[in-house]
């Protein structure tokens, strides 16, 4: 099946809606995509992901499994290694942890075990993060643990576009994708979206906007308050010193790999940087790009390199969670205190 | 025959009041049920195909005697020894057709061989060389698995190819090796459940050897039998001694028969024992007694099956003569192959990580380069 763009109409949808899609759309172009998962049949997901396709692809190809994470992952390698490409969906993150034996000892090293004789291209799918008042262990935001390993990839969409060219992407990949959904914008707003089968690049992240005074990096569902600060300032013609400043605001989207030689240019541009993570701060992604500024852009830099983070703590229930998450007046803060740290 | 030994097996088991399948008796005579001489299976007459099995099993036994061997000199890694346990590892091997997926753990040493996994490869995966899981194997089919370490993870797996199967509507089977601690983790209780709930054609084998390292098989489960851990998943589940390769043998072709014709999943208990060390890394008189040891001795497969087809007239101790001459060189020559394998380079180990190369990593293959001619310019 062939597709062209043009003839394709856009459809505004959901952030959900746009990865139901590219389930259907993936399952239409290839046979051998399979989905399993707790509850994804006839209920579609808990979240309605996967409304719909059990219906339209049959009880053989969409897959309710028992209420057991080891073996949806176990399986999924299994079904992976054996010329399937599963897509398996853990129903929140706080319980992919129960995966982890089958993703790092087995589907992150299958290719390099058997020296490319074996492959596991499987997509294990979950939302994640905080911010729709979930109960214990339903709002956590883990992804830098599966970037830690060595075979994966980790990808988070942050629009419905970028969810349905993500996933499109995910699943034909030859090798294993860890794809986290950001569950507080899967129905934060409808966004244009074309059903034209097309993928968008992994290891690639999208500049989501220009600027020259100061690289933003976010991912997941903080890129909505991102953008909404980066807005305000690019669009201000207050004059006070701090606001006269544009901020070029990437999405990192793929979190492992990291595309180092699009910060890079950006940074090289900017002179700043600030990076805005929902997740802990420690170890997390954002002291990974840090690092790599201080190693390799120091003499480009402008200001020290800025985190914006969740705190080290374990994420509180929903009463004190916006606590925790990061707010717009947040990023306002620390993009003022990049700014007013020049050296 | 099978079949009524399964069932019976299966209303037994609760209360551990039968017996496992067995058809040759510790001295090798054909073993009575009551007073009745059982009448062993068809494949018993097949003169060519009962030597095949014997001569796999002496070659198990010669390989796993060359790689202590070799470990202990230095030239091969930490390596688990079979020694007692081949009855269970030629079945295994003999009893899977080509296109059917073996799914093993790590102690499938004649299984591998039966497959047609070359003996140097195998010494290539112990000697520490990723090559030793990249080769197809000659009889066995390009989905078979390579070594599971990580315990009882193989059985989901299984699971999943055995789903993959189904969904394909092909007609091969999935067998699945695993230990008797292994019988104690998630993944093979989950891997059961789902392979009883999908009705998948898998067939487990847990090799009870009464030892995981160190913890003996009352430690590892409360449960009479670990074969019934397969009834609690709706799989029917049968003991099997395992040091009676007619017994394996038999339990394993219907087991994986019963699969390939979509009949469900089946789950064997061989009952065995590890005679060597958990591996060369272990000191098994550290917890267990030699008297134990030297009993099990006594019901060790290869005599066994020598005594059996000695009986029959379809041996002597000329053709034992060659046969061990024969495993010899074989084994002289694969080590020597394996002694010509280089080492692969440095940046080898950035080959298989991922198809399509994340560029960010190139400064990494570049350090790896630079590393090793500053740490082994000569």
């Amino acid at each position: 099946m062939t597709f062209n763009s043009q003839e394709m109409e856009s459809k505004d949808i959901t952030l959900v809606e746009a990865v139901n899609l590219a389930l259907h759309r993936a399952r239409s172009l290839d046979e051998t995509v399979v989905l399993l998962g707790e509850d994804i049949g006839k209920n579609g997901g808990v979240f309605r992901a996967t409304d719909g396709l059990q219906e339209q692809f049959g009880l053989s190809r969409v897959m309710d499994t028992p209420l057991a994470e080891t073996s949806i992952a176990g399986a999924a390698v299994g079904m992976a290694v054996a010329g399937l490409k599963p897509v398996a969906e853990i129903q929140f993150m706080g319980f992919i942890y129960a995966t982890f034996e089958h993703i790092i000892c087995h589907a992150a090293r299958m290719r390099n075990r058997t020296r490319g004789r074996l492959t596991c291209p499987l997509v294990l799918r979950a939302p994640f993060g905080g911010g729709i008042h979930a109960p214990e262990h339903h709002s956590e935001s883990t992804e830098a643990l599966f970037a830690h390993i060595p075979g994966l990839r980790v990808v988070i969409p942050s629009s419905p576009a970028r969810a349905y060219g993500l996933l499109l992407a995910a699943i034909n990949n030859p090798d294993p994708v860890i794809f986290l959904e950001p569950k507080r914008l899967y129905r934060a707003e409808k966004l244009p979206v074309i059903d034209n089968g097309e993928s968008l690049p992994l290891d690639k992240c999208f500049t989501l906007r220009e600027g020259s005074d100061l690289t933003l990096i976010s991912w997941g569902a903080c890129i909505q308050e991102c953008l909404a600060v980066v807005d305000r300032f690019n669009s201000s013609s207050d004059s006070s010193s701090a606001s006269i400043i544009s901020i070029e605001l990437i999405d990192l989207a793929t979190v492992k790999p990291i595309d180092f030689a699009s910060l890079d240019a950006s940074i090289k541009k900017t002179g700043r940087c600030l990076i805005v993570h929902e997740a802990a701060k420690t170890c997390g992604i954002g002291a990974e790009i840090a690092a790599h500024v201080a190693e390799h852009l120091m003499p480009y830099c402008k200001a020290p390199v800025k985190r914006l983070t969740g705190f080290d703590t374990v994420m509180p229930y929903f009463k004190n969670e916006q606590h925790y998450l990061i707010s717009e007046l947040d990023i306002e803060a620390a993009i003022t205190e990049v700014i007013n740290n020049s050296f | 025959m099978l079949h009524n030994l399964l069932v019976n097996q299966l209303s037994n088991q609760l209360n551990n009041t039968s017996a496992p399948l067995q058809y040759l008796t510790l001295e090798g005579e054909v073993a009575c049920i009551g007073n009745a001489v059982q009448e062993l299976p068809e494949f018993c007459r097949d003169k060519e195909f009962m030597l095949q099995a014997y001569r796999w099993m002496n070659l198990t036994r010669a390989f796993d005697q060359k790689a202590v061997a070799l470990q202990r000199t230095g030239i091969i890694g930490t390596y688990p020894s079979s020694l007692g346990q081949e009855a269970i590892s030629v079945a295994c091997g003999m009893a899977l057709e080509k296109e059917d997926v073996f799914v093993p753990y790590y102690r499938d040493h004649g299984s591998y061989l039966v497959r047609g996994h070359l003996i140097e490869h195998l010494l290539l995966y112990w000697g520490g060389d990723e090559r030793g899981s990249a080769y197809k194997p000659i009889n066995g089919s390009e989905f078979d698995m390579p070594i599971c370490v990580p315990i009882a993870t193989q059985a989901s797996h299984a699971v999943g190819i055995a789903s993959a199967f189904k969904i394909q509507q092909k007609k091969q089977a999935v067998l699945c090796t695993l230990g008797d601690g292994a019988s104690s983790k998630g993944d093979f209780l989950e891997a059961l459940n789902l392979a009883g709930s999908w009705h998948l054609p898998v067939v487990f084998v847990i090799n009870n050897n009464q030892w995981a390292i160190s913890v003996p098989r009352h430690i590892q489960s409360g449960a009479p039998t670990l074969a019934q851990k397969g009834t609690a998943a709706g799989i029917p589940s049968i003991q099997v001694d395992g040091n009676d390769f007619i017994a394996m043998y038999e339990a394993l072709s219907e087991a994986l028969d019963r699969a390939r014709k979509r009949k469900g999943p089946m789950l064997i208990e061989a009952i065995s024992y590890r005679l060597s060390d958990h591996t060369t890394a272990d000191d098994a008189s550290r917890y267990r007694g030699q008297e134990e040891v030297d009993d099990a001795w006594g019901k060790e497969p290869i005599k066994r099956l020598r005594n059996y087809i000695h009986q029959q007239g379809m041996w002597d101790e000329k053709a034992e003569a060659c046969l061990q001459d024969d495993c010899q060189t074989q084994l002289v020559k694969a080590v020597e192959a394996y002694q010509a394998f280089e080492a692969e380079q440095p940046e080898a180990m950035f080959d298989y990580l991922y198809e399509s190369w994340p560029e960010s990593m190139d400064d990494q293959v570049a350090a790896c380069s630079e590393k090793y001619s500053r740490n082994h310019s000569c």
